[in-house]
Parts: structure tokens; sequence; C-alpha cells
């Protein structure tokens, strides 16, 4: 341990023994591999807090094991955590380390710098309030930092330090010093980043880290770790309008209802007039409830509860919001998307979006232009895949209350939720609400469904055929539609291979595709159910979010999702196109059931099983299964 | 008042927002209670979160009979204090088979009282969410912990298939059979968790705080002997020496410091100067390098 180490130690230990009135500042740090960021950071913890001896056994042990660093002390172990990555030596995910100072406590996102990892430093810098990234010195602004910045931007950090790291191998010159700084203000300054402080470090050596370093006269700047405990941060967000997204309803007995959540903006008191969106109700607030006590003020930061004066009808998911500034409503949005999952997204799909408290489901449109985070080109795109940035507009189910992300984090953040895995499959940015859906008004005509169908003379319906190719779909689907023509029934038959020669002709077999697919042949038979027809629509339709999607386009008692039921070997036995066969030997990519994965239905109104009955008892079967819907 | 919030006021604000927003999402909460130091800071906050109504969800110890005694006293007291159901479990196989550290080692024991224990109560009480007190900092495995952590089937944790987790979103949807651990006090430190126990004068067991205890010395480790079931040297006394524990758990595996901090004052001085981290009390962690995150693959908190 050097001597300024020592002091540093020596500072800390005299310091007040009480540290519960410092304050927070979450940063993250971004940085490749090689820019010895991991150095840096087991550095910092090192020299800052009281690296027990236990754990500095461990490290010794630990850096002849895996250390780079010969027989010296490895500081990158310190933060590397996983056995397999460090083995690997590198880093995989977002990692949260905690120290603090006398005056600060500090969380750190150590977030990996490659390519492929843009997920996790997307992660770590949401809840960032400052940025260091990190870069050689000798090897200058490159490609990744530009690429991090760009990413840091994107997430909304205003703070941005540059470090620049290993100066030791520059003999810390100025002239490198000045010309990095250079050449980075100018990318700073093109995409946006204001405030941007430049260090010059030896994270190996230690210098500028803590203590200013005598190698660097010419700096005259504090030290990273100065720089840390001084820079300022104020709570920005108490001085926007009020923003409380409300969480849990508290009844805790008959008479007391409040609702409970974080301010995630601004500050309430009682007597404030606020307004329940995306509703527009309007309350005045009584009393700001915690177990601490009444508040006379609540304030962006606390988590608390609300009663107001009049009986209200709020729920988990609303937002709660200054009546003079309210949100902004809207049925559809723009936003910057970030991918994280390795199933690409799929254009009119249906998805869960949480936001704030709330969960609704949405889809999206094909992107309008995914940015290339290298040049930051926008270049045009049919979907975004795993770590690709975009801008969708989006179609969300019931209007949601929002704030564009750049004016709060908290009401205009998101994340994406896949329907069927639960997987948080993307992070996303509101920029602003699309007004499209108010001018398109729906046309309402005096002729109704009902009344079509009175003069038809019986009801109209979608019978949705799902099932494995060669499960005899469109045997059944040709034997029911004679059967009601024979009764007087108006029908329409909806092939999968006939619509394809026609109306879908333009599009092929990838996901995104069967989707856009599934989406029109829905709209098509929505269209014919309207008209009065029944429509038996016989398609593979491998997705229950697919044919979900179908579903909620028909009213209540319309849609009729038949499964027919036939295993996979039996149907490959009975071939009737021979596309098995071609699939099996690798000509037919996508083939459902052999490389592409079919959905069994998760509740569908009938299912046949061709394998225990003729197509004709199928069709009885299916016959009085309409009529008992009133559909015939 | 001054806007900026102290860093104690944000980690207790945060950690109220995720037990919030977890019991939103679960349909049947639980929270796991150890009876030490972390449960009773993350107990009071779940009261804070829910005031003036009590937590929504009951407790739940997973018992190894290894404990301290006076844990016991503590912990049989707290349904009367809180108004919330405590559910006790215990591994029935451990109970016929007699498992305990002495014949069958700290990792057996460990492993089928408290990993598969757990499993044991999740499943019978059909718990699809559990809380736990675990913190980033206690080990370099868990730096890489999420906040809601998703289980499989077989409760183990899959370091890939885990969520990102951005601004304040939590997902807590989940697939059949899935369940999830969550963990609000992930962001707390040793030491922000004993100033704020100080701060709002919450309970702890004595056992934190020194006093003369009778221990014996196993291979540089300062144990007490807490009942007759421990197996005494022929001849062997314990020696009477002022000790307290920096973390709890079955009394044969919990190693004692010496020390003379009778007040949370005290423990927080001495924890600025300490020079060991709070693991190193715990037998299990010793076996070796990386042998948390084995442990919690299988399940174990």
């Amino acid at each position: 341990m050097d001597e300024s180490t020592l002091a540093y130690r020596r500072n800390r230990e005299t310091g007040t023994n009480d540290h519960s009135d410092k304050d927070l500042l979450r940063f993250i740090t971004c940085g490749s591999v090689d820019d010895g960021k991991s150095t840096l950071i087991g550095r910092l913890l090192y020299e800052t807090q009281l690296v027990y001896e236990d754990t500095l056994e461990q490290l010794e042990a630990d850096s002849k094991r895996f250390g780079t660093q010969g027989d010296s002390i490895d500081f990158a172990l310190l933060v590397d955590g996983l056995s397999a990555e460090r083995e690997q030596g590198i880093t995989i995910d977002v990692a949260y380390r905690y120290f603090s100072t006398k005056r600060r406590m500090f969380i750190v996102a150590d977030t990996p710098g490659h390519e492929q990892y843009t997920r996790n430093m997307v992660t770590g810098a949401s809840t960032a309030d400052l940025a260091l990234i990190l870069l050689d010195a000798t090897k200058g602004v490159l490609t990744q930092t530009r690429r991090h910045s760009y990413i840091v931007r994107l997430l909304g950090i205003k703070r941005v330090v540059l470090v620049v790291n290993k100066f030791d191998l520059t003999d810390y010159s100025e002239e490198v010093f000045e010309s990095i700084k250079d050449s980075y203000q100018t990318f700073a300054e093109e995409i946006g980043l204001e405030e941007v402080h430049y260090i010059p470090v030896s994270a190996l050596l230690g210098e500028n880290l803590v203590q200013r370093s005598e190698r660097t006269p010419w700096y005259g700047g504090p030290s990273l770790l100065e720089y840390l405990e001084t820079v300022e941060v104020t709570n920005e967000s108490a001085d926007l309008p009020f923003r409380m997204p409300v969480q849990w309803v508290n009844r805790s007995s008959s008479d007391f209802r409040g609702f409970s959540g974080s301010i995630v903006a601004g500050r309430v008191r009682p007597g404030d007039r606020v307004s329940v969106q995306p509703s527009g109700r309007g309350a005045t607030v009584k009393r700001i409830v915690t177990a601490d006590g009444d508040l006379p003020e609540g304030v962006s930061g606390q988590a608390v509860t609300l009663t107001f004066d009049e009986e209200l009808d709020v729920s988990r998911g609303d937002v709660l919001a200054a009546e003079s500034e309210p949100l902004l409503v809207t049925d559809r949005i723009q936003a910057q998307l970030v991918w994280m999952s390795e199933n690409e997204m799929l254009p009119g799909r249906p998805y869960l979006m949480k936001l704030g408290s709330k969960t609704v489901t949405i889809s999206f449109e094909p992107p309008r232009y995914v940015t290339n985070i290298n040049t930051l080109e926008h270049l045009a795109a049919r979907t975004l895949t795993l770590n690709s940035i975009g801008v969708c507009h989006i179609a969300v189910e019931s209007p949601i209350a929002f704030d564009p992300y750049s004016v709060c984090r908290d009401t205009g953040g998101f994340i994406v939720i896949d329907r069927l895995t639960f997987e948080t499959v993307a992070a996303g940015m509101i920029e602003f609400g699309l007004r499209r859906a108010d001018n398109i008004h729906w046309q309402q005509f005096e002729v109704s469904n009902a009344s079509r169908s009175q003069l038809m003379g019986h009801g109209s319906g979608v019978v949705w055929m799902t099932g494995l190719s060669g499960a005899g779909k469109s045997t059944i689907a040709n034997l029911l539609e004679r059967k009601l023509y024979s009764q007087g029934v108006h029908t329409y038959i909806l092939d999968g291979d006939n619509v394809r020669h026609g109306l879908n002709k333009d599009l092929g077999f990838t996901d995104a595709d069967r989707v856009e697919n599934i989406r029109r042949v829905a709209e098509v038979a929505r269209l014919m159910s309207d008209a009065g027809l029944v429509v038996v629509v016989s398609f593979i339709s491998p997705f229950q979010a697919e044919r979900n999607m179908a579903r909620s386009l028909l009213p209540e008692g319309k849609f009729v999702e038949v499964y027919v039921d036939v295993p996979l070997e039996v149907a490959e036995s009975r071939d009737p196109k021979g596309l098995y066969r071609k699939a099996r030997a690798g000509q037919l990519p996508h083939f459902t059931g052999i490389d592409s994965r079919y959905e069994v239905p998760e509740n569908p109104e009938v299912r046949l099983d061709t394998t225990k009955m003729d197509p004709a008892a199928a069709v009885e079967q299916l016959a009085e299964a309409l009529a008992s819907l009133g559909i015939i | 008042m001054t806007d900026n919030l102290t860093h104690l006021q944000r980690l207790e604000a945060e950690s109220i927002h995720i037990i919030r927003e977890a019991v939103a999402e679960a349909e049947r909460p639980v929270m796991l209670y150890s009876i030490g130091k972390d449960s009773s800071a993350l107990l009071h906050l779940a009261q804070k979160a829910f005031y003036p109504a009590k937590p929504p969800f009951p407790l739940l110890h997973v018992d190894t009979t290894w404990k301290f005694k006076e844990m016991y006293t503590f912990r049989d007291a707290i349904p009367e204090k809180t108004g919330m159901e405590l559910r006790v479990h215990r591994n029935q196989y451990c109970i016929d088979n007699n498992i305990n550290p002495f014949d069958h080692g700290s990792a057996m024991h460990t492993d089928l009282w408290k990993t598969e224990g757990l499993k044991q109560a999740l499943q019978i009480g059909k718990f699809d969410l559990a809380f736990g007190g675990a913190r980033r900092d206690e080990e370099k495995s868990r730096a890489k912990e999420r906040i809601f952590s998703v289980r499989s089937t077989a409760q183990r944790w899959d370091p890939k298939a885990q969520r990102p987790e951005l601004w304040k979103l939590y997902n807590g949807k989940l697939a059949p059979g899935q369940s999830l651990r969550v963990f609000p006090l992930s962001n707390w430190t040793e030491l922000d968790v004993w100033q704020y126990i100080k701060l709002e004068g919450i309970e702890i067991v004595p056992l934190y705080l020194a006093a003369p205890r009778p221990v014996v010395n196993r291979d540089g480790v300062l144990i007490m002997v807490d009942d007759d079931r421990f197996p005494l040297e022929p001849g062997e006394v314990p020696e009477m020496l002022s000790v307290r524990f920096r973390t709890l758990g079955c009394y044969p595996l919990t190693g004692a410091v010496q020390s003379e901090a009778m007040s949370i004052d005290e423990i927080v001085e001495e924890l600025l100067s300490a020079s060991t981290s709070e693991r190193q009390g715990r037998v299990i962690d010793h076996d070796s390098s990386g042998s948390m995150e084995r442990k919690r693959q299988d399940g174990y908190f």
C-alpha cells in the first residue's frame, strides 16, 4: 500500500462516523476489456474501501492463478465475478459495485464493451446519473468509444467523464491528451453530449485516480475520485411537474383508501389538485401518508401513499399528475427501441409493454430505421434483432399516459415483454405521441352486422382451423363448406396456399412474414364476417400469439378456434403434398413441425382428433359446435 | 426540506418500490425470514411499504433446528409484534435422519436442511414469489444477481436466463413452472444495513452485540457452545469470552468475533475499522473459490 493510499484511509478513518447523511451517486463505466476498466474499478474499490484481509488473501491467490500482472496484485480480479467468465478473461453481464467515501455512497454499474452486449450497457445506463467512458490513451478515440458515447446519449445521461487511461504509456504527454480531447469534443457535440469532463489517468499505477498525479502538472484538474465526490448531483426531477404511477391501492380498513407509489417527478402537497391519468378525472390531495407520519410535502424519489378528499376510482397502472400539467395521452407512439432478445421483433405480433406500473398490449410497425451505432447512419430494416437500436411506431391497445423520455425517464421509458416466454425483449424510450389514430375516424354506418345476418338468415363468424400441414384442415374445410352450402349458409374458405398465390404473394416464410401473412388473413376474415358470411380459415397458423391477435379482431363469440389435432409422425406419414420429405431433405427451411415450432392451442373452442375420427365425423362435431355457438 | 434525499432515504424508497411492485405482480408472495439483521431490515421495510395496512403476505422460516437458542426466542415473538403469519418449515428427511453438521459436514447439512428445505417449503405453500434479504455486496458472484431473479421449475438459477432490469421497471411475469426470488436489499451494503437499523431503531437478535459467551476454538474459528449437542473433546471446557456475531446461521457453523461492541454505534465503529469481511465467519464459504455461485445455481439463496 503506498503513502497516498494510507493517507487517504487515515483521513477517512478520522472522519465522522455517522454516514447516514451522505448522498448517492450512481454511475456507469463503459470501455472494452483492453481499456483497463476492471483494473480501474478494482483500484477504486481497493483504495477507497477497506479491502478486507480475507478478500485480499483470496485476491492474491486468484492473482497467481488467473492474473495478468505476474506476481503483482491484479485489481481486475476484485471485480470479475462469475467463474465462467473469469476463465474466459472477460466480463459478460452488468455487475453492480458499491463503495463509499466520507461524502458519498457510490453505486457503479460495470458493463462490458463488446458490441454484442449493447443490452448490458443500456441496462446499466438506465439508472446512472453519470457515465465514465474509458479509452486507451495509446489508441485514442475508437469506434467503440463512439458507440459507448452514443448509448450514453441515447439513455439521456447528461454528465460524462472521458477517462483517458494508460496515460503512463504516453509518457504523460500533454499533446496526446489535448489531441484526444479535441477529437472527442467534436464528436460529443455532434451527438449532443453537453457536459464532458476529461481526466488523464493510469489505473494500473494509480495516477490521478485518488490523488492528483505529479506527472501531469499541466492538467490541473481534480483526480477521478475527487471529481466523483464533488460533481453536483441535484435532484433535477424535483423541478418537473408532479408524477406518480400508482403501484398499489392500500385499503387497511374500511375508512382508509390510499394510493401507493413512488414519486418519479415533481412534488406534491396536501390541497394540490391532481389528475388521474389516462382518464383525466381530477381530485384534491388530502394526506401524504408514510410510516414515519404524514408529510407536509412529497418530493421526487420518495415512496408514499396519497389519500384524496373524495371517493376516487384509481387503480394500479394509473398515473397521478399535476392537474395543470398533465401527461400526454395517446394510443400510438414513436419510440427508440433497443432489442435485447435472441428472437427478432415480429411487427404486427402482440407484445406487452410495461410503462411505469401499467402493462398493456402493443404491436410494432416495421422499424422506420435502425441506427448503425458505429457510424450513426440510419439504415432501412424490416425488423430489429439482438442489440439493434431503431425507431418504431407502436400501436397501443388502450390509451396510455406518458411524457417524452427526454423529459422524464420514469414516465417515458418502458420495457417490452414477450407474451409467451415473458422474457424482457426490448427497452424503449418514447419520443412523441402520434395523432394519426385520432384523425382516422371510424365511420359509423346504419346497416350493421346484425341486420345483415337477419337478411342472410344465419349468424356470421370465423372458423379458424389450425394444425400441422397434412392434419386434414383443407379436407375438413371442404366438407364443412359443402354441408353448410346445402343448408343455405353463405360461406367462404380462406385457404393458406390459395391466399399466398394472390393477396400474400409478396410474403416469404420467415417468422416476420408469417405474422404479416396471418394479420392480413385475419383482417380479410373480419371484413367478410362483418359482411355476414361464415368464413372458414384453413391455415397452419403455428403461433398462439397470432391466433390470439386474429381473435382480438373479432367480437366475442365470433371467433371459433378449431385445433385439427394430429401427431407429427402421422402427418408426416400422410405427406399429401410431399412437403415433409422436402423439409427433411433440407429443401424447405422454416417448415412447421420440422425446424419451426408449432404451438398447440391453449383453449380452442373445438379440438378434432383426426386419428380417432374420419373427416365426415369431424365435420359433424364441428357443425354441432357452430350451432351451439349460434353461428349457424 | 431539501430536495436531495440522503443515500439511506434513497435506498429505503427503492426497496419499498420493489416490495410494492413485487406484491402487485405476484399471486402468492412470501417473505423468507432468517432471523438475521438483513431479515429484520427487510421486514421493517415491508411494514413501511404497506403502512397503515399489514404486509399482505406471510413470513417463512426455513429451519434447521441448529440455530442459536436466542434466535428461536426472537423468531417466536415476531407474529405477535408484527401481526403477520409466520410459517416454519423443517425438512422431514433431515429430522428422520438426524442430519447435523458434525456427522454429515457443513456442505451436506446446509444443502439438505436449507437448500432442499427451501424448495420443499415453496412448493408446499405454492408460492410464486419469495422475498430474500440477499445483498449484492455480500459476495462477488452476487454482484450480477438481478433484483427480480427468475427460477426454473427446479428452483435453479441460470445466469444466462436472467432478464435485463432497466429504470424502475421489473418484469414479474412468469411462465408455467417459473418462480421469482426478489431481493429488495440488493443495493444495500453491510454498513448501510447497520446504519439503517440504528436510525430506525429496528430490533435485532442480541447475539449481534458483544457479551460473555462460552466458545471453543475450532481451526482458528471461535464456535459458541449453545447447547449439549456440541461434541466437546474429552476434558475440553468452553472458554468464556466477550464475543459477538456478524452474521447468524446454524450455531456450529457460525464463527464469533472477539469484540466489546455492546451498542449499534460501536458495531458501526468496529465495522469501519474491520479487516475481514462478514462472510469470513461462515464456515460454508471456505470450501472453494466460486462455491457461492454453485450453491446459488442449485437454489441456495
